[in-house]
């Protein structure tokens, strides 16, 4: 089998393969860099909570459309992710549920929700796609709206940059220069549900934040820079997505978690040979005189 | 006299349980303001009533300032010390005035940062990520910022906690410099030594005010011994405080 076979032939040849590798790459520039001001802001669990609350809007959108139409999910999905944001926030504002707390107790009444919605009316092959993804299945219509988010993420990524880091690295600052941090916190909540809903039928709901939360750890590992950070997420998400897809093609496995079993194995990779990973740590090399 | 900053009768609350308790006096413009008190004496509380981040129970703040001619330096800043950010982007937040959240930060800020880091002793870290610093390093950077801050009224709580005597002594020349440009500082000291060389005046915090004027006058025996009487514990069983009148126009030594 000769190189193009191998890395060019799957894509070259099927339509349906292409519009992945697309959407997997549109999302590993937007899901990158959100996973890293995630991670960052010590929320990198509430990522996961965030992907299991945007299932029974989902759902109910599934419901409503009568089939796997992204359009309708997607906006199911985002009504059902910032509202279950909204409410745990107001929650623990206004009792001594700390936000962590009120966000669990969410997200599992909406996951529950969400299987229930989807039980009620398709079969257990459609509970798997809402679960696990399709992203083979992807057409015209979700790729553009994978664009759109993709894009409206980057751009709004570039205006809140500064008032993003000031508000993860000095939320006190932040508030002595009148910076408004709260809003800048609802804003970043919106982009994380709305990459959710970019993920949903790629990667389902239960592995949406793989492509999120693995490169983000990855380049927290090599990374020194927040530059370095987003640029290092990114790149892993895409080539995770590349790899994983021609992995799946070649081996004839589950495209979605093929992708995120790759981002797994770098993450692998990375903690063994990182500059802050093991073996350094067993290998120490020699200090320097000063 | 002018007052900068008058507390007329304020108290400040947790659970209703007074932290400050019927404080009423000024900070004159350009004054250099040692508050010392026992542990509990809120003091931090106060500088956080100052800021706004605590509402006053009762009586209030008069001033004609707004948030920008406020620096604040707390005392436990919850600051992400792990977050990959240099000593030169830490500095130049310090230019929020001038560059709001969303206005990019030119040569003439990046000139003012790399000079004020000099100026605290820190000239060739710019690039260094803040997470390689000491707690001292660390300190000298909030001060570069700071400076570059350019504020009229400073605020710092416990600014000397856990620093060398060096690099003390090097924010206190800083702190000296701000008095000398006309700002108002206003610091939170446990150092009594340190109050007294440094600090012309000072407000002895026991919850109440004990006492609140020149150092030398404030920092008496007797007052610093009325000040250590306080009692820490809240008292669960206390009824409502029915204050006497106060007068906030007297300022100066209340003992």
């Amino acid at each position: 089998m000769s190189a193009y076979d191998l890395l060019i032939a799957p894509f070259a040849d099927y339509g349906f393969m292409r519009r992945a590798l697309i959407a997997c790459l549109c999302l590993a520039l937007g899901s990158g860099p959100i996973g890293v001001f995630l991670m960052l802001r010590r929320m990198s669990l509430m990522g996961d909570a965030m992907s299991h609350a945007v299932l029974p809007g989902a759902a109910i959108g599934y419901l409503v459309a009568g089939s796997l139409s992204l359009t309708a999910m997607g906006i199911g999905g985002l009504v059902a992710g910032l509202s279950v944001a909204l409410l745990s926030g107001i929650v623990s504002r206004a009792t001594v549920l700390q936000e962590d707390a009120s966000f669990a107790s969410f997200y599992l009444t909406s996951l529950a929700l969400g299987v229930l919605i989807v039980s009620l009316r398709g079969s257990n092959i459609d509970l798997l796609h809402v679960l696990f993804g399709t992203i083979l299945a992807i057409d015209g219509p979700a790729l553009a709206l994978i664009g759109s988010i993709t894009s409206v993420t980057l751009v709004a990524l570039a205006l809140v940059y500064r008032p993003l880091v000031a508000e993860c690295f000095d939320p006190g600052f932040l508030r002595t220069v009148g910076g408004r941090g709260p809003v800048y916190h609802a804003l970043f909540l919106l982009l994380v549900v709305l990459n959710m809903v970019a993920s949903f039928q790629a990667l389902g709901t239960l592995m949406a934040v793989g492509l999120m939360m693995l490169p983000a750890a990855v380049a927290q590992l090599w990374g020194r820079s927040l530059t370095a950070m987003i640029t290092l997420a990114a790149v892993t998400a895409a080539v995770s997505g590349y790899v994983g897809l021609v992995a799946s093609y070649h081996l004839e496995l589950a495209s979605g978690p093929t992708i995120i079993m790759t981002a797994a194995v770098i993450y692998g990779f990375s903690i063994l040979f990182a500059p802050s990973g093991l073996v350094r740590r067993l290998f120490p090399r020699p200090h320097l005189a000063g | 006299m002018n007052a900068l900053l008058t507390l007329d009768n304020l108290t400040v609350t947790y659970d209703r349980h007074p932290a400050v308790h019927h404080v009423s006096g000024f900070f004159r413009a350009g004054s250099l303001t040692a508050i010392a008190g026992p542990n509990g004496a809120g003091k931090s509380t106060l500088m956080k009533a100052i800021m706004g981040e605590l509402l006053p129970a009762e009586g209030r703040l008069q001033h004609q300032l707004v948030r920008s001619d406020f620096g604040y330096l707390p005392q436990a800043a919850d600051i992400n010390r792990r977050f990959p950010i240099s000593v030169l982007d830490t500095v130049l937040l310090g230019a929020w005035r001038h560059t709001g959240a969303f206005k990019a930060n030119g040569s003439k800020e990046h000139a003012h940062a790399t000079e004020t880091l000099a100026a605290v002793g820190l000239g060739g870290f710019e690039r260094r990520p803040i997470g390689s610093l000491s707690a001292g390093q660390f300190q000298r950077v909030l001060f570069a910022r700071l400076l570059l801050q350019d504020a009229k009224v400073i605020l710092l709580d416990e600014p000397f906690t856990a620093i060398d005597a060096r690099t003390t002594q090097d924010l206190l020349d800083i702190v000296a410099h701000w008095h000398g440009e006309g700002r108002t500082v206003i610091a939170v000291l446990h150092d009594l030594e340190q109050v007294r060389t440094h600090f012309p005046e000072t407000l002895l915090l026991a919850r109440e005010c004990i006492a609140w004027g020149p150092t030398a006058e404030v920092m008496s025996a007797g007052n610093l011994l009325r000040a250590r009487m306080m009692a820490e514990r809240w008292d669960d069983g206390a009824g409502t405080c029915e204050p006497p009148v106060s007068d906030a126009s007297s300022n100066g030594v209340v003992a």
